[in-house]
């Protein structure tokens, strides 16, 4: 089995893996990493996005073996103890009920400031067209990205 | 104590493990030495099993077990059942065809259990599954609803003659023959109400577990009602005392019903686990969501609604053909029959409806509740055929339904469909909504969009729905094989903080935070103090989970009364410590008063006191902690008006939603931000099945075709608009806390809303869902014969 090794927030892993292994099942289930969270598997949903080398990526459409050497960072690397100003501004805006499409919004709309320091309504649906959420009617999730952004900027 | 709690916009408890990766979902629990379980299921609709050879898959790397339908016959393993007896217009009851969880000799829709292979890893149980040889004996399939009762269709099942389930009526079939008679006009509106595919979010998902020192069974499931899902499997399938299973319905992402249910695939792992002797972890792909989750709605209907010259409505008949699939879901019976007929009176004084349902066996994955169940397919009818009666008298469609209100003054009003509403006042609410959406505006709005080349219309929707399921003697009445109570449980703990126990199940709902406030406003804690415990049969006592809009007006309401519980008793303790009469002592927010004087005992003190009884009453016993079970009255209420305008490109079809105004009455509110979020959330489900959504079986081979999300088209953030949400508040009169549930409101209200104004912008009366570009590019061709010859 080849062996995949790549920095997961900040930490340096290493594990043998199946080739077929996509990195999400890597993340969750050999480092307990289960705030990537699996929704679909056509690669539609966005539950499981994460950062790899800085840019928003579905982990269930990439192999472990793909991430060799990468920088990877999942919801739980995001910030330390404290919120990020994104998932800060998801909680003050209420942008998730059930919270399974949360970390995958959290970790796009985090990718979109980067590229868009001041999105406005539009960019913010447009962005976020691959990830679903069943709960919130995307309202509050926008209200949060734009909250998010801003705070971002400061 | 204003800022958190009942009415305060609270922000969320379970918000920070949610946004930090930190929640515990089913999939995200392993258990010790577990396995992983993976279903063979049907490809095909309809075939009789010839042979199953599991011998190569058995003898395949990593496979501990593989088991069929013999394996669990052998065991005696009951089949799935459906807890709600609906009888015929004979009195006769619905058809039970047995519904077995691994086939037995017949698979009936694409998806149907077939086998479950167990191994050490998930890839060795699907690579042995694909050396599973089952020979089937291909038989014809329907999935079409209207043509199931065609005497030539296929036949579902053999115990269910001409696939019919039940043919159901309510109603008084003389008086509204009589009212039809001698009607003024008659509208009459044909509709399909399309079939749906739920999607929460998360995919369903289970681990059974067996501790043979104890002889007791572990369940996690994705369940919106561990207590009902124990008990089915308990008493139904496994005959498994109630006390030796406990089921843990951890964080759980988004049901929308269909995670009320007990499915196959949670007791094949709960009883393999004791066969083999490991625990059994089970995890829906999408692609088996979409074939084998309980699907939604999938009615054919016919209505016919009689009014005088000044268009006041004299009565309402409808026939609907109700799609059940291929076996009765858990609540299957009764969403297409006392969920939906009961509501066709609307928010309208019609004085005679009959309502007639044949529900139908096909070869489709079960139907049951989703998001509404019922009461959205009655608001479809009543306000799409409400329109059509506006626009045939050429009444303006606001002032059609002002005419025909319940009045404010004729609470509680009885319905000719069996309820009686309890409160409400529809014109307050209709005129709210109006301003909301700068009504008066609309015209010019049209105008412009007319001068860009594009389409405008403005749709209403004034929807009525009944929550807070149920008072059980009415609805063991109607045929329900349980009680629909809520039970609470609120325990002070010695240092003054306070858990709570409930037996509704937060899966989005915010239960965390609201259930909190209400504790906290009623017992004087501070909010951070309050743990509310939900979803494990082994912490809470008992519970009926959460559906159908119920948990607040039910299980807030029991909370209520082991709250009262607990005041009676604290003031028998504080009155002691304040040596002072029980008769002279007030309560209010967690203080307790001697009348007039600033002698107090704060009900921290209180529960230390009940704990370290050293100075006590004589005779009380120690401890606080109290139980609450509320069975409420009659249903409760909420009703509102949206209203949805939409813009059409007639070059592309494509609706575009420009403005969406909804007022909602939920009575009181607990936190209107959760409840603001909750009608957002609805409404994207309405939008979603009135443009987008739509479940398509190929009706020769019956395979579904719209399987994944690559081709069932969910709502994007780029679907729809931001909303605009007001409310107006007429509290329940007959439960504690007045509140009326609202986690269904929008995905009623939404449906007619758009559709009424798709089809004002195109100018015709009817067009089915879900409005896709290609049906109304071609509606609008056949409405504009000029367009047609562009």
């Amino acid at each position: 089995m080849p062996t995949v090794s790549l920095t997961v927030n900040g930490k340096k892993v290493s594990a043998e893996v199946e080739a077929r292994t996509l990195l999400v099942h890597l993340l969750r289930e050999r480092l307990g990493l289960t705030g990537t969270h699996v929704g679909c598997d056509t690669s539609q949903c966005g539950a499981c996005v994460v950062h790899v080398d800085g840019k928003s990526v579905k982990s269930c459409t990439l192999l472990a073996v793909q991430a060799e050497g990468a920088k990877v960072t999942t919801i739980e690397g995001l910030a330390n103890g404290e919120l990020h100003p994104m998932q800060a501004a998801f909680r003050e805006h209420h942008g998730l009920q059930c919270g399974f499409c949360t970390p995958g919004m959290v970790m796009s709309a985090v990718d979109l400031v980067r590229h868009n320091a001041d999105p406005n309504e539009h960019d913010v649906r447009e962005w976020l067209e691959g990830n679903i959420c069943r709960c919130t009617g995307y309202h509050n999730i926008v209200k949060a990205v734009q909250a998010g952004a801003k705070a971002m900027r400061r | 104590m204003a800022e958190q709690g009942i009415g305060a916009a609270v922000r969320r408890t379970e918000d920070y493990r949610f946004l930090t990766g930190r929640g515990h979902y089913t999939d995200d629990i392993n258990r010790p030495n577990q396995t992983h379980a993976y279903f063979l299921r049907s490809p095909h609709a309809h075939a009789k099993i010839r042979k199953i050879d599991t011998k190569a898959a058995k003898q395949a790397p990593g496979v501990v077990a593989v088991y069929t339908g013999a394996d669990t016959a052998a065991d005696k393993v009951g089949g799935l059942i459906c807890g709600w007896t609906v009888k015929d217009k004979q009195g006769n009851p619905h058809k039970a065809p047995a519904h077995p969880v691994l086939a037995l000799d017949t698979v009936r829709y694409v998806g149907d259990h077939v086998a479950v292979v167990i191994a050490d890893s998930l890839a060795a149980a699907k690579d042995a599954a694909e050396k599973i040889q089952v020979d089937y004996d291909v038989l014809p399939a329907i999935v079409d609803t209207a043509k199931a009762i065609d005497p030539k269709s296929p036949q579902v099942h053999a115990d269910a003659p001409g696939n019919l389930c039940y043919d159901w009526g309510l109603g008084d079939k003389a008086a509204v023959d009589a009212a039809f008679a001698k009607a003024h006009r008659v509208t009459r509106l044909d509709l399909i109400n399309n079939r749906l595919i739920p999607n929460a979010i998360e995919p369903r998902a289970a681990i059974g577990e067996y501790d043979p020192g104890t002889g007791g069974y572990t369940c996690y499931s994705t369940s919106q009602n561990p207590h009902v899902l124990r008990l089915i499997m308990c008493a139904f399938i496994l005959g498994v005392p109630e006390h030796k299973m406990r089921v843990v319905a951890p964080d759980v992402g988004g049901g929308f019903g269909s995670k009320i249910f007990c499915y196959a695939e949670e007791v094949v792992c709960v009883w393999a686990a004791k066969k083999i002797g490991r625990p059994v972890k089970w995890t829906a792909e999408r692609s088996e969501s979409f074939l084998s989750d309980a699907h939604g709605r999938d009615h054919v209907t016919h209505a016919e609604l009689a009014l005088d010259k000044d268009g006041k409505f004299l009565a309402l008949r409808v026939a609907t053909i109700a799609n059940m699939g291929a076996y009765l879901s858990t609540f299957s019976t009764s969403i297409s029959s006392y969920l939906y007929g009961t509501l066709l009176a609307g928010q309208y004084t019609t004085p005679a409806i009959y309502v007639e349902v044949k529900a139908v066996f096909t070869n489709t994955a079960p139907v049951d509740a989703y998001r509404g169940a019922g009461r959205p397919e009655a608001s479809y009818v009543i306000e799409r055929i409400v329109e059509c009666a506006a626009r045939e008298m050429k009444l303006d469609p606001v002032e059609i339904r002002r005419r025909n209100f319940v009045g404010p003054d004729q609470f509680p009003y009885q319905t000719p469909v069996a309820l009686v509403y309890d409160s409400g006042n529809y014109a307050k609410t209709l005129d709210a909504a109006l301003k909301l959406a700068d009504h008066a505006g609309f015209p010019a709005r049209k105008a412009d969009s007319a001068r860009r080349g594009k389409l405008r219309g403005l749709g209403i929707s004034a929807y009525i729905e009944a929550c807070g399921i149920a008072p059980s003697a009415v609805a063991g009445a109607l045929g329900a094989g349980v009680g629909l109570w809520e039970s609470g449980l609120i325990r002070f703990n010695p240092t003054g903080s306070v858990s709570v126990y409930t037996g509704s199940h937060s899966h989005g709902q915010s239960h965390e935070t609201t259930f909190a406030q209400v504790v906290s406003d009623v017992l004087g804690v501070p909010l951070e103090n309050v743990e509310v415990v939900h979803g494990d049969t082994a912490r809470v006592p008992f519970g009926m989970g959460t559906y159908g809009s119920r948990s607040i007006a039910v299980g807030g309401s029991a909370l209520m009364k082991a709250a009262d519980k607990i005041i009676a008793k604290g003031k028998k303790i504080a009155a002691h410590l304040l040596e002072a009469s029980m008769d002279d002592l007030e309560y209010a927010k967690g203080v307790f008063r001697v009348a007039g004087t600033d002698r107090t005992k704060t009900m921290a003190e209180v529960a230390f006191a009940a704990y370290v009884p050293h100075n006590y009453p004589p005779g009380l016993e120690p401890g606080l902690e109290e139980t609450g079970f509320y069975d409420p009255v009659n249903f409760t209420f909420p009703a509102g008006v949206h209203i949805a305008e939409v813009e059409i490109d007639p070059d592309t079809g494509v609706v575009k939603i420009v403005n969406w105004s909804a007022v909602d009455d939920f009575g009181n509110v607990i936190n209107p931000m959760v409840v603001e979020g909750q009608v957002h959330g609805g409404i994207a489900q309405g939008v979603g099945q009135a443009l987008l959504e739509g479940c398509v079986y190929d009706k020769e081979t019956g395979q579904l075709v719209t399987g994944s999300y690559m081709d069932y088209c969910m709502p994007r953030a780029d679907d729809l608009p931001s909303f605009k949400v007001g409310m107006t508040h007429t509290p329940c009169p007959h439960n504690p806390l007045g509140v009326k549930g609202c986690g269904e409101a929008g995905a009623i209200a939404a449906p007619p809303a758009v559709m009424n104004a798709v089809t004002d912008a195109i100018g015709i009366m009817h067009l089915d869902m879900p409005a896709t570009p290609e049906k109304v590019w071609q509606a609008i061709r056949r409405a504009t014969p000029a367009r047609a010859a562009e």
